[in-house]
């Protein structure tokens, strides 16, 4: 289990290098001359021209990538050419806020998209499973931007009661917890009741009943185990996707945020940043998918057997 | 007391579906006497595992319906107690052995527990006792005990039915039903597992019901034969009688579909048509469309049940005036 672990984590380098190579290429075709945008329009060309120099813009593409490649292994990601600050500083200062949001987002929809496909699939065919399987299609229709405006809309303004934007309290983190997470609780509703309804209609199920033990102990101890394995898999999924939805969340409601560093970043140009921050989202995602991966082999003995045998 | 463990009579049982009303089992009617095995006998349809399902209150619903009927075990009608009741017979008292290993384990809980915790509902027992009595079970079905906490995907199919006849046997039953144990196994598999059943049977004094489509495991295994045929028991009575003297046509079919190795030309003779659609029952006798020596009468009424010497039949051909014959 150890090795396997071990080796998927060498498996992220080849990954990682991936994300660089074409983060890389994308931040620097894009067009736009960042020495431009940071002195402003009033600059001379002597400036400008200076300026390239001094931050190494004038170099060929792939010197500057093997410049980045060589420091971004020495966890060094270069400086801010906004406010001068290591990159690595940047991330970290802003990354407790974006984690803490992602944590919350998951949470949610675990804790509202699992009961809720428990329940349609409990009520089959009942208005219950109907009113779930609506809000479970509602919530993966509506764009999360849209429901942002509108909860802010009736929570803000109508019925003020929570804040529109910034992260002072609890409170500020109520709406974008939900906008950040709806979309993950609508397919892990969706995901739960499909995974239920198979797994109650299996022989296992059957064989529990019929040594007469408690319904709720078929119902945690044999039922839930095996519809968890699936719904796992998506969550896992959907928390790389999720992180995407932070981007637009932080937006939204201004929350100083990884996800709102990056889009400042790629507004002016500040290539270091860009760089570094789409790189940390991939070894976020990364780190995620593997211990998805672990807690699966956790849940099904089946999967943990194939991972020893493939040492 | 004297009487049979398990007396069923005039079970009805219904699937309402959306195609219509599917009749699975219709006034059906049998007993079994203690530390005996029945043989319930019939083709795929024929109602076999819905007559188990009902004898362990587990008939799914929706769709099924029991509509009518007596199950009397052990001087208790187990279709009017409560569920609370049931829950405490069932793998209790009765307990029931699935056709197919493969699908009839949880593959995320170890062998252990999923024996265990029969034993732990019935019995009130430390989990240290409960775990110590299911490692014996283990044992007794010839697993060793070391292997309690590994999963069934490590385990052959006939280890997972042997895994399945300790779960069984956990709590000391006093009635087994096994479905088809042995359709799912490989034939060398299959002996093995029916001479395991047939001593633990023996050793615990469990009165069986053997749920079968093969004859083969009938006659290995099974004091007394009823044969199934679209919900009904067509033809019942001990295991000599029904093998020597089958009366009813559909039971002589059954025969003549076994090839027989000592003749040279051997010939097998499928019975004819096929089982009737259970949305859609013939009128009268069930079988007649498929019966050699189908009469008028079979197409408009539905046969009674006679019995002679303990060996019953359901069929025209032997009521008053019918031309029944045991040639």
């Amino acid at each position: 289990m150890l090795r396997y672990f071990l080796r998927r984590l060498l498996l992220l380098i080849p990954v990682l290098l991936g994300v660089s190579v074409v983060i890389f290429s994308i931040v620097h075709l894009a067009p736009g001359d960042p020495a431009e945008v940071m002195l402003g329009p009033s600059a001379t060309q002597e400036d400008i021209a200076n300026l390239r120099e001094q931050l190494g813009l004038n170099r060929p593409l792939y010197v500057q990538y093997g410049a980045f490649l060589g420091n971004a292994l020495r966890g060094d990601l270069g400086r801010s050419m906004r406010s001068n600050a290591p990159v690595v500083e940047e991330i970290m200062d802003r990354f407790p806020a974006t984690l803490t949001l992602a944590v919350l987002g998951m949470a949610f929809a675990i804790g509202i998209g699992l009961p809720l496909g428990l329940l349609a699939a409990l009520k089959q065919n009942t208005w219950i499973d109907a009113l779930c399987s609506f809000v479970a299609l509602a919530g993966f229709s509506i764009p999360n931007f849209w429901i942002a405006l509108m909860l802010m809309l009736l929570f803000s303004i109508y019925i003020p009661i929570l804040p529109s934007s910034g992260i002072d309290s609890w409170k500020n983190l109520v709406m974008p917890t939900i906008v950040l997470g709806v979309q993950t609780m609508a397919v892990i509703a969706r995901m739960t009741r499909s995974s239920m309804l198979e797994v109650i209609r299996q022989d296992y199920v059957r064989t529990a009943r019929a040594k007469g033990i408690s319904d709720r102990l078929v119902l945690t101890r044999h039922i839930l185990s095996n519809v968890m394995i699936p719904v796992v898999t998506i969550a896992g999924l959907y928390f790389g996707h999720s992180l995407g939805g932070v981007v637009v969340t932080e937006t939204v409601f201004s929350i100083p945020g990884l996800g709102r560093l990056i889009v400042d970043a790629i507004r002016s140009h500040d290539y270091p940043v860009v760089q570094g921050g789409v790189l940390f989202f991939a070894l976020c995602v990364g780190v995620v998918n593997l211990l998805v991966d672990m807690l699966y082999a956790a849940l099904d003995p089946r999967i943990k057997a194939q991972y020893r045998a493939a040492r | 007391m004297n009487g049979p463990l398990l007396e069923v009579s005039d079970l009805s049982v219904v699937y309402r579906t959306y195609e219509g009303t599917v009749a699975a089992v219709n006034g059906l009617g049998f007993s079994l006497h203690r530390g005996r095995t029945l043989g319930l006998v019939g083709e795929s349809g024929a109602g076999k595992t819905t007559t188990a399902l009902s004898i362990m209150g587990l008939v799914p619903s929706p769709p099924g319906v029991v509509e009518s009927g007596r199950i009397i075990f052990d001087g208790q009608d187990l279709l009017r107690l409560p569920e609370r009741e049931m829950k405490r017979i069932r793998g209790n008292r009765i307990s029931m052995i699935f056709q197919d290993p493969m699908t009839s384990l949880n593959p995320v809980l170890t062998v252990g527990l999923q024996i265990s915790e029969a034993l732990a509902a019935h019995q009130d027992l430390s989990e240290a006792e409960a775990e110590r009595r299911a490692a014996e079970m283990l044992e007794r079905v010839q697993i060793p005990a070391a292997r309690y906490r590994e999963y069934p995907h490590e385990f052959s199919g006939g280890m997972r039915q042997r895994v399945v006849i300790a779960m069984a046997l956990a709590c000391n039953p006093s009635l087994i039903i096994a479905d088809e144990p042995t359709t799912a196994l490989d034939v060398t598999i299959q002996a093995q597992v029916l001479e395991l059943m047939k001593s633990l049977k023996e050793e615990f004094a469990t009165s069986m019901i053997m749920i079968t489509h093969d004859l083969g495991v009938v006659g290995e295994v099974c004091d007394n034969v009823a044969v199934m045929y679209a919900g009904r028991i067509v033809e019942t009575g001990s295991l000599e009688q029904v093998f020597s003297d089958a009366l009813h046509p559909y039971t002589r079919g059954l025969f003549r579909c076994i090839p027989d190795i000592e003749e040279e030309l051997s010939v097998i003779r499928p019975i004819e048509g096929l089982m009737p659609e259970p949305l859609d029952l013939p009128s009268g006798c069930a079988f007649h469309p498929r019966c050699p020596r189908c009469m008028e009468i079979c197409r408009t009424r539905v046969p009674e049940a006679i019995e002679r010497d303990g060996h019953g039949v359901m069929c025209h051909l032997f009521s008053e005036g019918g031309g029944g014959d045991h040639a």
